[in-house]
């Protein structure tokens, strides 16, 4: 039994924002009241900290098997703790790329061996994500994915990602979509703009990825499938999906904490600042964080996207795609969404919470009966974070030496304190 | 100079007052070049590194030339024969060749950056001698010497950049060399490369995509390589491109009788520019080539040679 006093719990699911306690009993919590008194229970003072349901990452990489030099599901699992994260969702985009059950279980099994926090992995939605022909989605949904994604290699052609979402609708699985137009990638290392022009690098436009949204919306139209856009970065796309939703297609999307709080204008030649997608415009940023604020955005997610220095100490072209962000997500926005009061308490904790939980239609609760999966955080602690710190093997971080206020300090993942800060 | 230069990696980020300083160290350089015997022993028992990542034989030859004028040895690294081939990374590459002690790096590289990245990370001063698509400054430190040369004056220049200034970084780095004159710049060429971005670069930028207009009143015309070989672009019809873009003689007739007609080569000749325009009197192509090795002694004796007395007063002067 363990016993959480004295915080302040915030459960958007039941729009609750109280000071109560939380009795923890084994796996599940037991009882959500004020003052309870359980005697015999390990006592965690919360005092002054937010109680919230366990935090959901939609979208990470944890790089094993095949990448064990970036990350390993022990080091990626033990940074998302630290992150005040219960459960993350690494992308499949492994080697070999999780495309069948095999894949799947041996990331399971790894990760019931060392992961302190739950692993829910996606699987591809093409073999090899080579966008020829379906995965073993069934049999890699039997195993144990919760989600389908080609994630960086999107699902090129109309005709394969209908087949997909056909497929996904009937066996009731999200289809997870970096939404880029491919020809207009290619080659791109930021998105395009006066920076991109400066620097000389090779731009992007917006369009890239509004253009694949466009057409996948479509598709989740025609079919009927859930599809979810994977890191959103631009204006129109995230018009797009408002319009899809008022449509009351099932669609969604996450916006990362690098792209509410960076724009193209910050890129330096220094590939932590080259991500895909791209970091966006001052006006693509302005819109995320209205979107954030308006509920148009389901989830904030990391793209914890981990990578030995060896792929990164490199020159910008040939630097690999990606930062870590597992342990100043939450940090992140609350520096950009709650200290500047765009939003409220409950609507933080929901992007973290009951909106990936939606996604994946998982229901994420403090009541009594649940998962005993919480993460404990301040609003106010001070701290600075050093990527050399970090508990990630990589140290691919643009907010090396940034200085927060607010911090996740406790990680319980089915009844377990397995972070505590 | 007012801030001493540690490495050259672009204009963009030099002060007026440096360009100028540079400038005018170039001078007994340039006089150097017209004596018979042109070898100075200023740098002797220095080297410096020539690390061509990206295929070049005019830059790589004229600072290969600079360097001997001055007295200095050379350690030659070049694309075709590069360990990059055997997939070593830049990095190393470039720790490599400074283990072997040069007292300067010279680079060129494909990628936009790259210099910046090695300066950060090597003990020697670093010459960009072009990255991708980003800046070549010393070729816009020659052409402003070639300007100066002819014009006398490098301030409120009309400056007409014609060809693919999108991807050009013999552009950008004139772009930014003349704008910190005083220049209005009038850019031309195919629209896909003349993106409005380009008017954000410096102040004074307009974009013209009719050749004849933009070179109204020009006063220097720089005419920009087709460049045949970029990736991840389609390919451009080249008779379009002379039928619309090519500096001919009845077109440059549009631009003031003495505007100087300027190419970084290498020239194709009735492609870019017709042999007439490159021959004729106000074109300043070899001179180019010339102003090329003075500008890159000047640049190597500063870096290299450590400041004289002199120096230090010239720099207090210029502040």
């Amino acid at each position: 039994m363990l016993l959480i006093k004295n915080g302040r719990v915030v459960d958007p699911a039941s729009q609750t924002d109280a000071a109560l306690d939380v009795l923890l009993d084994g796996e599940r919590i037991a009882h959500v009241a004020a003052g309870i008194d359980a005697p015999g229970a390990e006592v965690f003072d919360a005092a002054g900290l937010v109680v919230a349901p366990g935090f959901i990452d939609l979208h990470c990489h944890l790089r094993e098997p095949g990448e064990e030099l970036s990350e390993t599901i022990e080091t990626g699992s033990r940074a998302a703790a630290h992150g005040g994260f219960t459960a993350v969702c690494p992308m499949p985009n492994t080697k070999p790329v999780n495309d069948n059950a095999a894949v799947t279980r041996a990331i399971l099994e790894r990760a019931a061996k060392v992961s302190p926090v739950r692993v829910w992995p996606i699987g591809a939605a093409s073999r090899a994500s080579e966008g020829e022909a379906l995965a073993e989605i069934g049999a890699m949904q039997q195993a144990g994915i919760v989600a389908v994604s080609d994630d960086g290699r999107p699902v090129a052609t109309a005709k394969l990602m209908r087949q997909v979402m056909d497929y996904c609708r009937a066996l009731g699985l999200v289809v997870i979509d970096h939404c880029e137009e491919s020809s207009l990638a290619a080659g791109a290392v930021m998105r395009e703009g006066p920076r991109s022009v400066r620097l000389g690098l090779r731009g992007m436009p917006a369009e890239t990825e509004s253009i694949a949204a466009a057409r996948d919306i479509q598709l989740a139209a025609l079919t009927g499938a859930r599809m979810h856009v994977a890191h959103l970065t631009t204006r129109q796309s995230l018009e797009l999906v408002r319009a899809g939703k008022q449509q009351g297609l099932a669609v969604s999307c996450e916006v990362t904490p690098h792209h509410f709080t960076l724009t193209d204008e910050d890129v330096v030649y220094d590939t932590r600042f080259k991500m895909n997608p791209p970091l966006g415009s001052r006006e693509d940023h302005d819109a995320l964080l209205a979107g954030l604020a308006d509920g148009s955005v389901d989830a904030i997610a990391t793209d914890h996207a981990p990578h030995h220095a060896s792929l990164k100490d490199v020159e910008f072209d040939s630097a690999r795609f990606g930062i870590t962000g597992f342990e100043t997500a939450l940090a992140l926005a609350l520096e950009q969404l709650f200290h500047t009061g765009r939003v409220s308490l409950v609507r933080l904790v929901e992007l973290f919470t009951t909106g990936p939980g939606r996604v994946l239609e998982k229901t994420r609760r403090i009541a009594p009966g649940e998962p005993a999966d919480l993460t404990l955080f301040s609003l106010d602690y001070e701290w600075t974070f050093r990527a050399e710190e970090s508990a990630s093997k990589s140290r691919n971080t643009p907010f090396d030496g940034r200085s927060f206020r607010g911090a996740p300090m406790a990680t319980i993942v089915s009844g377990r304190i397995v972070f505590r800060r | 100079m007012p801030d001493r230069l540690h490495h050259l990696l672009g204009i963009e980020p030099l002060t007026r007052q440096q360009i100028e300083f540079l400038l005018e160290q170039s001078r007994p350089f340039q006089e150097i070049q017209r004596h018979p015997l042109k070898k100075l022993a200023t740098l002797r028992g220095k080297s410096v590194a020539l690390a061509f990542f990206e295929p070049s034989t005019r830059t790589r030859i004229s600072f290969g030339t600079a360097a001997a004028r001055l007295g200095a040895d050379t350690m030659n690294l070049q694309a075709e024969s590069s360990s990059l081939r055997k997939g070593e990374s830049l990095l190393d590459t470039v720790w490599t060749l400074e283990a072997m002690k040069p007292d300067c790096l010279v680079m060129r590289h494909s990628a936009s950056g790259a210099p910046e990245f090695v300066a950060e990370r090597v003990g020697i001063p670093v010459i960009n001698a072009g990255d991708g698509t980003h800046e070549h400054p010393t070729q816009a430190l020659l052409d402003a010497l070639t300007i100066l040369d002819r014009k006398g004056r490098l301030d409120a220049l009309n400056v007409t950049i014609v060809g693919d200034i999108l991807h050009s970084r013999v552009a950008r780095s004139n772009l930014h060399l003349l704008s910190k004159f005083g220049a209005r710049f009038t850019l031309t060429g195919p629209a896909m490369w003349l993106p409005r971005e380009l008017e954000c670069l410096v102040p004074n930028v307009r974009r013209e995509p009719r050749i004849e207009a933009a070179l109204e009143d020009a006063e220097i015309v720089l005419a920009l390589r087709v460049q045949q070989e970029r990736l991840h672009e389609p390919q451009l019809s080249l008779d379009d491109y002379i039928l619309l873009y090519q500096l001919t003689p009845e077109r440059l007739r549009r631009a003031r009788p003495d505007a100087l007609v300027l190419h970084p080569g290498p020239m194709v000749r009735g492609l870019e520019i017709d042999p007439e325009v490159a021959d004729g009197p106000q074109s300043c192509i070899l001179e180019q080539v010339t102003n090329g090795v003075a500008v890159r002694m000047a640049l190597l004796y500063l870096l290299l040679g450590g400041p004289p007395a002199e120096t230090k007063e010239t720099a207090r002067a210029a502040d």
